[in-house]
């Protein structure tokens, strides 16, 4: 019997120029150089080694959390608690899309800011619970966003204003395992 | 059932073999079976090997649950030759079959020879003599494992092949997630993706020399094909919205993929040469979770559009969409045996999620596990074994449980996240 051996080879494009950085500009870089098809610019990934060669792995993405970013630039209204603005998290029931009554005065308050604000983007960040299987929560956590994003329309919003993205339940805030943490997790951040 | 309880083997992983991961993983079984057949792994006579083979092959065995080795101490000799073994003397210690072997230099490799024998009439059953490289030994010790256990249950070995999983630590609040494939075993883990974005859904291509997965790195989902020797990456799904479930066609040259970009999920054929997608559902509801018959003529897949999410499933070509799971409110994440009788899911109820597997023709489910957070079921190559991620407390676990439920046994990752395990094909 004969073994081939395994070809250790790496691939480790350029490593890490993002990797540790924390500002918003080159955050911003990260995602306009995005094409892989150019052969990987941010990104590195490694090939599989018979145990002699193995690099150490590589990292890709940019730092920092993509939802929170900006938000200190944001008007004083934004961290008012008595302000609707200042809630930018829209929370489901289990296997639910539809947005609760409590949450309907938040998102008209989003909808007045964003069109008084043309320019203003926001990424919509639907997420799910741990419960059932991972694509589905893809699925379901991009309904929420599409429900929201949907309100915010019928209210005049652009939809050049809008972005979409789901995470399903792989972005947990709350790390728990029961209803109390669960709760926190299905939800929609309207990142600005 | 409860004979093996508790049987603990450690194995460290080694820094020298993966620098990327430094877990330490041990295998717990947890159900096996009374009938195990008591076989004898007698040490190997070795000349400098790094690795001891005989042991990985002891611990093949054993952890298969088929098989009750004998511990070297309790052994009444160690023999290395075919005419220095007493038949009778094992036979009388309750042995049915008894392994010996030879680990030798041969320049820079070794010659690895094995025996395996019939106690109770001393008949040779196997005999072969290999040669490995230093760095193949462990490899060559699974092969060993494999050809053992054909022989004697009559259906293939799974210790040669690979699994793949995502795991993730928490930092603080930055997340770390990595693509890991290792040895069934759990040895020589490596991570072959690492991103601060999640990773999701890997999957083998059939050669096994290929993974294709999801990545949020650019902060969008995409699908990526990744070549293992290489890890040369290709984005080869990029639209807006969902890019998702990746499943590779039984000749590899297509991938079935959930994509959002006409409205709802549904689910596409990407020909990954010309890349073209042609959409195969068109339902308003989610479809999602495709997996490929290994016939190549159906999809079978996750649909809400009865309410709550079922298995359905189309010709490739398309055409009529099938409802095929009807028990238990939850049925998702199909994944087809490779013999195609079977297919294992996520089959919940009031809350509670656990594997399920149906038989193809009779479309009767089987629930093989007991909750409440198990998901992303694969099968192993064998066809026996369905390889799939739990949780108890706060731990994540990998598990693997016989479809006749009667043999479980649980990977024990000692940090971070663990799940969506799957088995290579070869």
């Amino acid at each position: 019997m004969k073994f081939t051996k395994t070809l250790v080879a790496m691939a480790i494009a350029s490593t890490l120029a993002l990797t540790g950085c924390s500002s918003d500009e080159e955050k911003d870089a990260s995602l306009t150089d995005g094409s892989l098809n150019g052969g990987m610019n941010d990104a590195s990934v490694s090939g599989l080694g018979d145990g002699s060669g193995m690099n150490g792995g590589g990292r890709f993405g940019a730092n920092g959390k993509y939802g929170a970013r900006g938000a200190n630039g944001l008007p004083p209204e934004f961290s008012d608690p008595n302000n609707p603005l200042s809630k930018r998290t829209i929370y489901f029931m289990l296997d639910s899309s539809q947005v609760q009554q409590d949450f309907v005065p938040v998102i008209a308050a989003h909808a007045r800011y964003l069109l008084a604000n043309p320019s203003q983007h926001i990424v919509l960040e639907g997420n799910g619970d741990e419960r059932g299987s991972r694509e589905y929560n893809i699925a379901l956590g991009e309904q929420r966003s599409k429900t929201v994003a949907g309100m915010l329309k019928a209210q005049g919003v652009s939809e050049s204003q809008l972005g979409i993205v789901s995470y399903g339940e792989e972005k947990p805030v709350a790390m728990g395992h029961d209803e109390s943490s669960w709760e926190l997790n299905r939800r929609v951040e309207l990142a600005y | 059932m409860n004979l093996f309880k508790k049987l603990v083997l450690a194995f460290a992983i080694g820094a020298c073999f993966a620098p990327t991961v430094n877990a330490e993983m041990s295998i717990e079984i947890t159900e096996g079976i009374e009938s195990a057949m008591p076989i004898a792994i007698v040490p190997f006579a070795s000349q400098g090997a790094s690795l001891d083979v005989s042991s990985v092959v002891d611990s093949d065995l054993t952890r298969s649950g088929y098989f009750k080795t004998l511990s070297p101490q309790n052994m009444p000799a160690k023999p290395t030759s075919a005419d220095g073994i007493n038949f009778p003397s094992w036979q009388s210690i309750g042995q049915n079959y008894i392994v010996i072997g030879r680990v030798q230099p041969n320049g820079s490799a070794y010659n690895v020879e094995f025996q395996l024998f019939d106690v109770s009439n001393g008949s040779q059953l196997l005999g072969y003599r290999m040669t490995s490289s230093a760095n193949d030994l462990r490899k060559t010790a699974h092969h060993i494992s494999d050809m053992i256990y054909e022989k004697l249950l009559g259906k293939k070995g799974v210790f040669s092949g690979r699994i793949a999983y995502i795991t993730s630590t928490r930092q603080g609040t930055q997340s770390n997630h990595k693509l890991i494939v290792a040895d069934a075993d759990g040895a020589n883990a490596q991570a072959i993706a690492t991103s601060i974005e999640p990773l999701m859904s890997p999957a083998w291509s059939p050669d096994a020399k290929r993974i294709a997965y999801v990545s949020f790195e650019y902060k969008t989902a995409s699908v990526i094909t990744q070549t293992l020797a290489t890890g040369q990456r290709e984005r080869v799904a990029e639209f807006p919205g969902i890019n998702g479930a990746p499943a590779w066609s039984p000749d590899g040259s297509k991938l079935a993929v959930t994509l959002s970009k006409d409205g709802s999920p549904d689910i596409y054929i990407l020909d990954l040469g010309s890349r073209n997608v042609t959409k195969l559902t068109k339902n308003r509801a989610i479809d999602t979770e495709p997996t490929w018959s290994p016939d190549g003529r159906n999809i079978v897949f996750t649909s809400d559009r009865g309410g709550k999410p079922q298995l359905y499933s189309v010709p490739v070509q398309g055409g009529e969409e099938k409802r095929i799971t009807f028990s238990g409110s939850y049925n998702a994440r199909a994944s087809f045996s490779p013999d195609g009788k079977f297919i294992t899911m996520v089959h919940g109820n009031g809350g509670d999620y656990r594997i399920g597997v149906m038989e193809v023709n009779s479309k009767s489910i089987s629930v093989l596990t007991s909750g409440p957070l198990d998901e992303s079921p694969s099968f192993a190559p064998n066809s026996d074994m369905v390889l799939y991620a739990s949780r108890k407390g706060n731990t994540g676990y990998l598990s693997a449980v016989s479809i006749n439920g009667r043999m479980q046994q649980r990977l024990v990752f000692d940090s971070s996240e663990v799940r969506e395990p799957a088995w290579s094909p070869k």
